[in-house]
């Protein structure tokens, strides 16, 4: 690893000075594990690192108010994984948590720098390698090795979003609020989420300046139940292959409601919005399951080594809407 | 680029030393104090062999700026029991053959140690869960699943470290 200098400011705007002055060279450094990943391989280069940990005013705590579930950009993926109000009010996010890395990781790795980490494209994470995503001028996997790769092609770059949070969040309507020179901004994690363009090589519209603060879900509609399905080359500890989100709310008999987000598909979790607009307003079974999966899925544009995903995906749709409208269960 | 003092308690000693900012929790505990008990495989973050306990949580040392430990406490292998003496964690290990070649041993040892103070009665399910992050080539895991379930019953009975030469 390179050397860089080490800065533990005392408040946030002190840590935003010296994010602004940086230029990109200087970046927060929250549990460290994507970051130094990326270091150790010579990926991220940055001179210097501000320990956002050690910010009093920025938290882990998780919290309930009328505007539903507050998290601190500092709480970890282990705290998800077993607080009782995520349980209870976003257990997509807790399973979510609980699917991704391994305990010791979770440990460390926080909510923030979970949604920040970079792509697992093979070629990304190669010194050798300059593709378009780190500023070069070709995409690589595009026409190489992309079993890992994109479904839906939404820029130069085919890459997916790492993150199983980031599936679980956008399906619970998620927001961040974030911190900059110029004050705060809400956006929802639909808009924080934007595939990176030939101007912005980032899967987010996060400034180098600014600082996640928190994420916020808005609670949960009556009578809704969530769930995160997610598949992998091994049973445990592994990047989804495919991950799907689905929050469905009852109402009476039939489907009030509904998100469906898929992970390892997009640049960003991708909402299956014909699967949903399908949904809403039916009974439902088996056979609405499996066409809502087609739909979600029929603009689907393979590469050459990854259209194992599709069936892979419409059958974790098909589970997920299962599993979040099957009777008996109590409602969570 | 300037080095910066840390002060970190190890195995219950405060230590105060000079670091470059890149050190790695893993070297500073081997290569400055000498405590070798924590391996290193893979330092990407996946095998678990240098895991160790900060503030008494797994985590992954080669993933982890020494910077980062400044203010908090680490325990190692090394710091589990007294010296010459095992915890009942390592004993159930010895008896059970939770291991073989001893590689992951330390690692797997400090999650199990974490684990069982989270849930002193773990069912399998959850042994195996919270051991997903230690990779062990020999044992094929049934030993070591075997081993933290004796390790939470003589735990539950009081069990407290033991002699090592009493086993020999
Ligand atoms: C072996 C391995 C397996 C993994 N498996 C999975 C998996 O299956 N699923 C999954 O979802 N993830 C997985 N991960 C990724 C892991 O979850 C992330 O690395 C972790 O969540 C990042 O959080 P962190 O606090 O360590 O971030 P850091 O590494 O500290 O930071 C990541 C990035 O975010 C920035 N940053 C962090 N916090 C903030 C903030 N509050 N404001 C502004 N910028 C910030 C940093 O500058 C950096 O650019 C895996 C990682 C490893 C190493
Ligand atoms: S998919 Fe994206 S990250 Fe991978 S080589 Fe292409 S541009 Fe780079
Ligand atoms: S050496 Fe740290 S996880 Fe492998
Ligand atoms: S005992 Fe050999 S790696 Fe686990």
């Amino acid at each position: 690893m390179r050397r860089f200098d080490y800065a533990s400011p005392a408040t946030i705007d002190d840590a935003l000075a010296l994010l602004a002055g940086g230029d990109g060279a200087v970046r927060p450094l929250a549990g460290g594990t994507d970051l130094l990943t990326l270091m150790k391989a010579d990926i991220a280069t940055p001179e210097r690192l501000i320990d956002i940990k050690r910010l009093a005013e920025l938290d882990d705590a998780i919290a309930l108010d009328a505007d539903g579930l507050s998290i601190g950009a500092l709480a970890t993926l282990d705290d998800l994984e077993d607080d009782p109000l995520v349980r209870q009010l976003a257990p997509a996010l807790a399973e979510a948590a609980a699917a991704a890395a391994s305990p010791q990781l979770r440990n460390m790795a926080t909510i923030g720098g979970n949604l920040l980490q970079r792509p697992r494209c093979w070629y990304f994470r190669s010194s050798l390698v300059h593709c378009w995503l780190k500023g070069g001028t070709e995409c690589q996997a595009r026409d190489g090795e992309n079993a890992l790769h994109a479904l839906f092609d939404q820029s130069p770059c085919v890459a997916v979003h790492p993150s199983d949070l980031a599936t679980a969040l956008v399906a619970l309507d998620a927001s961040v609020r974030l911190r900059g020179p110029a004050g705060e901004r809400s956006l929802s994690l639909g808009e924080f989420f934007a595939p990176p363009t030939d101007d912005r090589r980032t899967e987010n519209v996060l400034a180098p300046d600014e600082l996640i603060l928190s994420v916020r879900i808005p609670p949960p509609a009556d009578n809704a139940r969530g769930t995160y399905l997610k598949a992998m080359d091994r049973k445990v500890w592994a990047f989804a292959l495919v991950g799907v989100a689905a929050t469905v709310a009852r109402d009476g008999d039939r489907i009030g409601a509904a998100r469906i987000v898929l992970g390892g598909v997009a640049q960003t979790p991708w909402r299956a919005r014909e699967a949903e607009d399908l949904l809403v307003g039916q009974r439902p079974d088996a056979d609405l399951f499996a066409r809502a999966a087609d739909a979600a899925l029929a603009g689907a544009a393979p590469l050459a080594d990854n259209g194992y995903k599709i069936p892979l995906a419409r059958t974790l749709i098909r589970r997920a809407l299962a599993a979040v409208t099957a009777d008996g269960a109590p409602p969570a | 680029m300037a080095t910066v003092p840390v002060t970190v308690t190890v195995n219950g000693t405060e230590r105060t030393t000079e670091v470059e900012p890149r050190t790695l929790l893993v070297y500073f505990l081997r290569d400055q104090l000498g405590l070798t008990g924590t391996h290193i495989g893979c330092q990407t973050g996946q095998c678990g062999a240098c895991t160790v306990q900060l503030d008494g949580e797994a985590v992954k040392s080669c993933m982890v700026l020494t910077v980062q430990a400044e203010g908090h406490a680490v325990t190692t292998i090394e710091g589990l029991a007294p010296a010459g003496t095992l915890h009942p964690v390592q004993a159930a290990f010895w008896e059970e053959h939770g291991l073989q070649c001893g590689y992951c041993t330390p690692g797997m040892v400090l999650t199990a140690e974490a684990l069982l103070r989270d849930d002193p009665d773990p069912d399998d399910h959850t042994i195996r869960h919270a051991i997903e992050g230690n990779l062990c080539r020999c044992t094929g895991y049934q030993s070591v699943v075997q081993s933290v379930r004796v390790a939470a019953t003589r735990m539950a009975e009081g069990a407290q470290p033991e002699p090592l030469l009493r086993r020999s």
